[in-house]
């Protein structure tokens, strides 16, 4: 690679720096915070087969409950949240830090919305009779997940990587401002139509072992989410190097 | 004027009362670097032109030229570095825009419109007062008041050249800034554009001309620069009798293969 | 000799870009024909596949009008930038003394007026084949189809600069814009549907302060948004 310097006297190919942040950086060697989340899903998933009791009402389909809440509140709150603040963050500070991020949280958090959106219908089908009944809550994701679906493409589509960034951020910003009207518009159409019986997991008391495997399953995916954020992000930081390389 | 020092020009006291008044730079630019991404588009430049002055930048595909054109438009932020327009740090608000012209080797017309229509629009655009009188006016000095009521899309690839210099022109801009005008231009159009700019040149305003056509662009230019790498790597004022073609053509070509080599 | 000139002003500015935007489409009538002869197709079919006994006209004309409001209206947004691409005109409108929000503006309303010329099309042809009688509350039905049109306008546009872009630009914008518009068009369609079923127009309230609400937010967001979608 040519170096031709400038007035400035710095090197022109100005390559993000990978190695910079310790907990971010490129890492060699066996990854700690995955293998801690691959252990903490093992063991939530044991537990949950093996060592919860059957819900005496709802039958042992209710289990997946112990997925489908976590991958909400991770998926939901977690990932959008993320996308949405780096988003405005991008658009005030312009780092290529907080764009990569941004695209870490998409690409994660559609994971994790799709686990919502699966096992969602599989209890719906099992409990209701039927796989989709507009639910408030599944409704919300689904759009909520074309939403970061659409934002993926569109980085997808963008080619120069500042323009990417930027747009992109447009994007985030505008859906961050969407998703309360989204909530707002699918809870007063429910309002109007009787809604089917729901996973309300927050309502019923549960029973102490219920709980303890509800929080190893929350702490799990927890552990998941980041784990994979910061695979994501260090390969997204590689990719962008290496563009910035061969384009220099 | 060209990143070497030159003392400002200055009315002696013995001169007569009416010599050239002090007359401040129109475009300075001062070590403009313009980074896409890894790699500098532009990588150092400064120049300085005042009114009347023509700057014919001159260089191979890839060299910077239309980066650094944009840059001192005001279309893109320089990376580093800064650029001042009638004393204004660019980018600027609309006022400074207004200031400058700009044509490219895309005729930035609505294929749709007439070019009548399309000079009128970018006549209001920029806040002419007499739109309607001004576009007469650059539409006969660029020969194409005949065809002024046919859509664009209906007309020659050199008509529609000269329709968008005209579109440039019609707010009498400070800064006319040109990006191989001359491509498509036969013969006619050639010298109507040369003489257009000639007369805005000689109203005040300050150009810079990037060309491939040597010709044209020496025959205009007071100040000379040819562009490598995005930065300057020769530069040469013309002095009282013009430039010599050939001589520079050769200047020209030995740099270009040194600086492929 | 600087030459004399107009300052710009906001309205002004924007009212020019329209005004030659709307010029354009009427020269050339590709998008409204377009958009046309969808609405016509999308009337015809669903009258052809409806059963009158076992839906009310009422339930099934808002769903209609909006399916072909948003598609049309996003046939009309394609070409919003499209135009400006084609010789690189943008470049032109940015290095004029015309500010970025007036531009976006400018352009807004000109999809306004674009999507409101096929309303103008499709209400009448839609009451029509439906056998709609829905009286003096036609009144209430337009202005829930304004103010859902004045949002849809602007994110549309908003995203139609983004996705101009792009190399995909025709199958972007739907994708980018279907979830925007969804507290729109679930809103107008309910309070639309509601007022063809007799009901007065206080049983909307919520539907209409939701299409009230996004409208606020969502403009001043997309004209603070825009300036970002330009390069510099």
């Amino acid at each position: 690679m040519a170096m031709v310097s400038s007035t400035t006297g710095r090197p022109v190919g100005s390559a993000p720096d990978a190695a910079a942040s310790p907990l971010l950086g490129e890492h060699h060697g066996v990854d700690l915070l995955m293998s801690a989340a691959v252990i903490a899903c093992v063991a939530a998933v044991v537990r949950a087969l093996f060592f919860t009791p059957v819900d005496a009402m709802l039958g042992a389909v209710q289990k997946i409950f112990y997925l489908h809440v976590p991958a909400a509140v991770v998926g939901l709150y977690i990932a959008c949240g993320l996308l949405a603040v780096s988003s405005i963050m991008y658009l005030w500070i312009k780092d290529d830090r907080i764009d990569r991020l941004a695209e870490s949280s998409a690409e994660v958090g559609l994971v994790f919305m799709g686990i919502v959106l699966t096992t969602g219908p599989i209890w719906g089908r099992s409990s209701w009779g039927t796989w989709w009944a507009w639910e408030a809550r599944l409704t919300s994701t689904l759009f909520l997940w074309l939403l970061v679906l659409a934002y993926l493409v569109l980085r997808g589509a963008v080619e120069s990587q500042e323009s990417r960034a930027r747009l992109s951020a447009v994007m985030g910003s505008l859906a961050a401002l969407l998703v309360p009207f989204i909530h707002l518009t699918v809870k007063l159409f429910r309002g109007m139509h009787p809604e089917p019986v729901v996973l309300a997991p927050e309502k019923p008391k549960l029973p102490i072992e219920m709980l303890t495997t509800f929080g190893m399953a929350m702490v799990a995916f927890l552990l998941l989410f980041f784990a994979l954020l910061r695979m994501r992000y260090r390969w997204t930081t590689m990719r962008d190097a290496r563009a910035a390389l061969l384009s220099a | 004027m060209l990143a070497h020092d030159r003392p400002t020009r200055t009315v002696p006291p013995s001169d007569h009362a009416n010599a050239a008044p002090v007359l401040a730079p129109i475009l300075e630019a001062r070590a403009v670097v313009r980074r896409f991404g890894g790699r500098a588009a532009v990588d150092g430049v400064s120049l300085t032109l005042r009114a009347g002055d023509c700057l014919a930048l001159f260089g191979p595909n890839g060299a910077g030229k239309t980066t650094l054109l944009r840059l001192l438009g005001g279309l893109i932020k320089p990376t580093r570095g800064e650029v001042c327009l009638a004393g204004h740090t660019l980018p600027g608000d609309g006022a400074t825009r207004r200031l400058v012209g700009l044509i490219s080797h895309h005729t930035m017309l609505y294929a749709a419109l007439t070019a009548r229509e399309n000079i009128r629009f970018a006549a209001e655009c920029q806040g002419v007062l007499d739109v309607e009188g001004e576009t007469t006016r650059v539409l006969t000095h660029l020969q194409v008041l005949d065809r002024a009521d046919t859509p664009v899309r209906s007309l020659s690839r050199g008509l529609q050249q000269r329709v968008s210099i005209a579109r440039a022109l019609v707010h009498r801009p400070r800064l006319v800034l040109l990006d191989e005008p001359y491509t498509g231009l036969d013969d006619v159009g050639a010298s109507a554009l040369t003489e257009a700019l000639r007369d805005a040149q000689q109203d005040g305003a300050a150009l810079v001309l990037i060309t491939h056509h040597l010709h044209e662009g020496l025959a205009l230019a007071t100040d000379t620069a040819i562009m490598l790498n995005g930065r300057f790597a020769y530069t040469k004022q013309a002095g009282a009798h013009g430039i010599d073609v050939t001589a520079y053509q050769q200047q020209y070509r030995s740099l270009v293969s040194e600086g492929a080599a | 000799m600087t030459l004399p000139h107009r300052e710009p002003r906001f309205l002004t500015g924007a009212w020019q870009v329209a005004r030659k935007d709307l010029l354009i489409e009427f020269r050339t009538r590709s998008a409204f024909l377009a958009a046309s002869v969808f609405a016509v197709l999308a009337v015809v079919i669903f009258r052809f596949t409806w059963d009158p006994t076992g839906i009310p006209a009422f339930e099934l004309a808002p769903g209609v009008l909006w399916v072909i409001f948003t598609f049309a209206g996003l046939l009309g947004l394609n070409r919003s930038f499209a135009l400006e691409q084609q010789d690189r005109a943008f470049d032109g409108l940015l290095a004029s003394q015309l500010s970025r929000e007036s531009i976006f503006a400018g352009k807004v309303i000109a999809n306004l007026v674009f999507v409101a010329a096929v309303q103008a099309l499709a209400l009448p042809a839609v009451a029509l084949f439906f056998d709609l009688s829905v009286g003096s509350a036609w009144w209430a039905v337009m202005a829930i189809v304004l103010l859902a049109s004045v949002g849809l306008s602007a994110v549309g546009t908003l995203f139609a600069a983004i996705a101009s872009n792009t190399r995909m630009a025709e199958l972007l914008l739907p994708m980018m814009t279907l979830p925007f518009f969804v507290p729109l068009v679930i809103p107008a369609a309910q309070a639309s549907a509601l007022i063809m079923r007799g009901q007065p127009i206080e049983d909307g309230l919520s539907w209409l302060k939701v299409l009230v609400a996004f409208d606020l937010v969502f403009v001043s967001a997309c004209v603070v948004a825009f300036p970002f979608t330009i390069e510099e």
